[in-house]
């Protein structure tokens, strides 16, 4: 009897919560009067407190800038850190309104686990770091058979290494844990050889090693991980606001508009920049999406365009020094492509 | 007859409603069916909450292909397998690491309990200090203790300690020769078994015969020559069908030979440090539970200390000790659970896997809470039958 009951207990903790996530995301926003953010537990360049508690990052700033847009601040905003094994429940709970950590788009991730992805934020592949001091003349990742894998559990990370090993037939010991800096600690004491998980994500780790000098990301990139924002299935409303945001941030950039020019761009005489910016006589673009109509300046004014966003956080003005490879425009040859605001 | 009649009709006191055996089924009927309606509602609730939000639900996923791979198996696996046989792996794991915990805590705790009675000073301290050292540590950062203070900072494959008979030591482990079992082996495992029976057999017939008689005999010395005799003289008419393959250093790591992981080697020094503290005290509690007058009763038989400690007092206290010693059976079990920490695939790290892989929530925490239960209720059934073996039998 006791047993049942505690079952009980659990699955109506569930029941509760899942009840609770029912209503219109941007109400339940509204009311509460900040976004609910999931990122990651510390992982430089895309969520990671700053030496003031300031959480950081392009996964962070994003959701700074769905707070811009809909409340017009980008500071309304607090966050929750979340390992990779927690990141789904607690979206699917409810706990969040945006799950904003790193996180790989997936087809089953968009559909068993009742996802939304609203885009690419971040176009990554899985790559591998050793430590060429400990063992030089390695320099492939064909040269890892036997090799200790530093992973962490629950990721896409996880899936891909089984896979390329086993595709090389090479045979390797899989050294797995929950979270994040169990990992790095790992992988610092030399647990294990080898690191793997998402590239940009192995230049952030690096940093924060004992001797960064030592170690070296190798040249392989073993699978496409492109890193989005998700939310909630069964909210087209709140799905749209972050998709658009995304969107937004893009189409920004594309314009030129930035963090110091946007209230100047008001003015502009380009019909195209003066649309996005909400500048045009009866305009209802905003408010069709449930935001106010000066939706962009705000998300410019609060995070920058796109690639500002880049460059802060992981490219030329972070530690990190990120090129923007394929996360280029499409107009400079990457794949950042937005859909027109019209 | 008539006064028996006035008897039976009294307690209903003429209402149906003050009946109380009426009314104690009534309540019964009543809890049962709010305890129904409230499963029934909440398992609905979480139906209809999950197709809402577009949530697969139910158990099929566990045939699915895991996809990722467990570092230590004590059966067949591979990222082939299905998430189910990721389940069992862990579940293995978890029994693996709770079983040898048991047995090491149980050791350690008689010993200390026992040495915490020593009449010599030097030993009573330091049973002392080691229990009151692990008992007032979280087990957690005792698991970390042995995990980053002791294992992390041995020296890297390259420099591994060389140990006695081809063994080695280092940072991901301790390496030992893998004992290959060659053709006519299974003589060896028959004459063993062979061995423990005899050895049982000549156990009982010595006690009964001292019990007849008077006349003592030498079961130890003759129990070890048939438990170790007879294999050894198997493994001489079978051949000497036994090889080892030696751990060797690779690129990497040692390959080859038997490696005992640090995950496993730490979470297992833990839970049975941190357990034996306790059965330490309960051991001491049990003893000194035995009245005095039972140790002096059996000096003035003539019995000496080692007897009366074995046939008086032990004995005794083994029926104090059992069922606390049952829950600290129970909690070591549960508290494997931790391994997580450290990346010991236990059942709660392959279910947690395979929960996030396939974002099956409510069902992979349904199993994990299923799986420990029956372990406990299986752990526990086993104690009550010790127990009632060892309870005092009335006449």
């Amino acid at each position: 009897m006791k047993h049942i009951a505690i079952g009980v207990l659990g699955a109506a903790a569930f029941g509760f919560a899942a009840s609770a996530a029912s209503a219109a995301t941007l109400d339940d926003v509204k009311a509460k009067g900040f976004i609910q953010c999931g990122v990651s537990t510390g992982l430089a360049g895309f969520s990671a407190p700053d030496d003031k508690g300031e959480w950081q990052g392009i996964d962070a700033d994003f959701c700074r800038a769905v707070a811009a847009a809909v409340f017009g601040d980008g500071t309304k905003v607090k966050f929750t850190p979340l390992s990779a094994k927690e990141r789904f429940t607690a979206l699917q709970s409810g706990e969040i309104d945006i799950l904003s950590r790193n996180t790989t788009w997936t087809i089953n991730r968009d559909t068993a686990l009742g996802l939304n992805f609203v885009g690419t934020t971040y176009y990554d592949g899985q790559g591998f770091m050793i430590n060429a001091k400990k063992l030089p003349g390695v320099n492939s990742a064909l040269q890892l058979s036997g090799a200790a894998v530093c992973v962490q559990s629950g990721t896409t990370t996880e899936l891909n290494l089984a896979d390329y090993f086993k595709s090389n037939k090479m045979e390797y010991n899989p050294v797995v844990f929950e979270k994040l800096e169990e990992v790095n600690a790992a992988y610092d004491a030399g647990r294990c050889d080898v690191y793997t998980t998402d590239q940009s994500g192995l230049y952030g780790i690096r940093l924060t090693l004992g001797a960064p000098a030592d170690h070296v990301v190798l040249p392989e990139i073993i699978s496409k991980e492109p890193l989005g924002p998700a939310v909630r299935q069964g909210d087209d409303q709140w799905y749209h606001i972050v998709k658009w945001t995304y969107f937004a941030l893009l189409d920004a950039e594309e314009l030129g508009i930035t963090k110091a020019n946007v209230d100047e761009m008001k003015n502009s005489d380009s019909p195209e920049i003066k649309r996005v910016l909400g500048q045009e006589a009866d305009t209802k673009i905003g408010t069709d999406l449930g935001v106010s109509n000066d939706w962009v300046v705000n998300i410019v004014k609060a995070v920058g365009n796109y690639g500002e966003m880049f460059e802060r956080n992981v490219g030329s003005g972070s530690p990190l020094k990120i090129a923007r490879g394929i996360n280029a425009l499409w107009t400079k040859g990457g794949l950042q492509y937005a859909p027109p605001i019209r | 007859m008539a006064s028996q009649e006035v008897l039976r009709e009294e307690p209903s006191r003429g209402s149906f409603i003050n009946d109380p055996r009426v009314r104690g089924i009534f309540f019964q009927a009543l809890v049962l069916v709010l305890l129904v309606a409230g499963v029934w509602w909440v398992t609905h609730n979480v139906i209809v909450n999950l197709a809402r939000l577009h949530i697969a639900s139910g158990f099929g996923f566990l045939k699915g292909r895991a996809g990722f791979d467990i570092s230590e198996s004590a059966i067949a696996y591979s990222s082939d397998s299905t998430y189910f046989r990721a389940i069992l792996v862990g579940f293995i794991n978890t029994v693996i690491v709770a079983v040898v915990g048991i047995i090491t805590a149980t050791i350690i705790g008689f010993i200390v309990g026992i040495g915490r009675l020593s009449r010599n000073w030097l030993i009573r301290k330091i049973c002392t200090v080691y229990v009151e050292i692990f008992r007032n540590i979280p087990p957690l950062l005792v698991i970390f203790f042995w995990y980053s203070g002791v294992l992390a900072v041995l020296p890297p494959p390259r420099e591994s300690i060389n140990l006695p008979f081809g063994s080695f030591l280092n940072q991901r482990g301790f390496y030992f020769p893998r004992a290959i079992w060659g053709e006519g082996s299974w003589l060896i495992l028959v004459a063993l078994l062979l061995g423990i029976a005899m050895a049982w057999f000549v156990a009982r017939k010595a006690r009964q015969r001292q019990m007849a008689t008077g006349q003592p005999f030498p079961v130890l010395w003759t129990s070890i020559a048939l438990i170790v005799g007879l294999p050894l003289l198997a493994y001489a008419l079978s051949g000497f069908p036994l090889s080892f393959e030696f751990p060797k250093q690779s690129t990497f790591n040692l390959v080859g030979g038997f490696q005992v992981r640090p995950e496993f080697l730490s979470l297992y020094l833990a839970l049975s440090c941190y357990t034996a503290a306790f059965i330490a005290e309960i051991v001491r509690a049990g003893i000194r539970g035995v009245s005095t007058g039972q140790t002096e009763a059996a000096a003035a038989l003539g019995l000496r200390s080692g007897s009366i400690l074995r046939l008086v007092v032990v004995p005794q206290a083994m029926r104090i000790v059992i069922p606390p010693l049952t829950s600290q059976y129970l909690n070591l079990t549960k508290n494997s659970s931790l391994a997580i920490a450290i990346g010991y695939p236990d059942l709660t790290a392959t279910a947690g896997t395979v929960l996030n892989q396939t974002g099956q929530a409510v069902e992979g925490v349904v199993i994990m809470m299923a799986v420990y239960l029956a372990l406990s209720l299986i752990t526990s059934a086993i104690m009550n039958v010790v127990n009632a073996r060892m309870a005092l039998v009335e006449r």
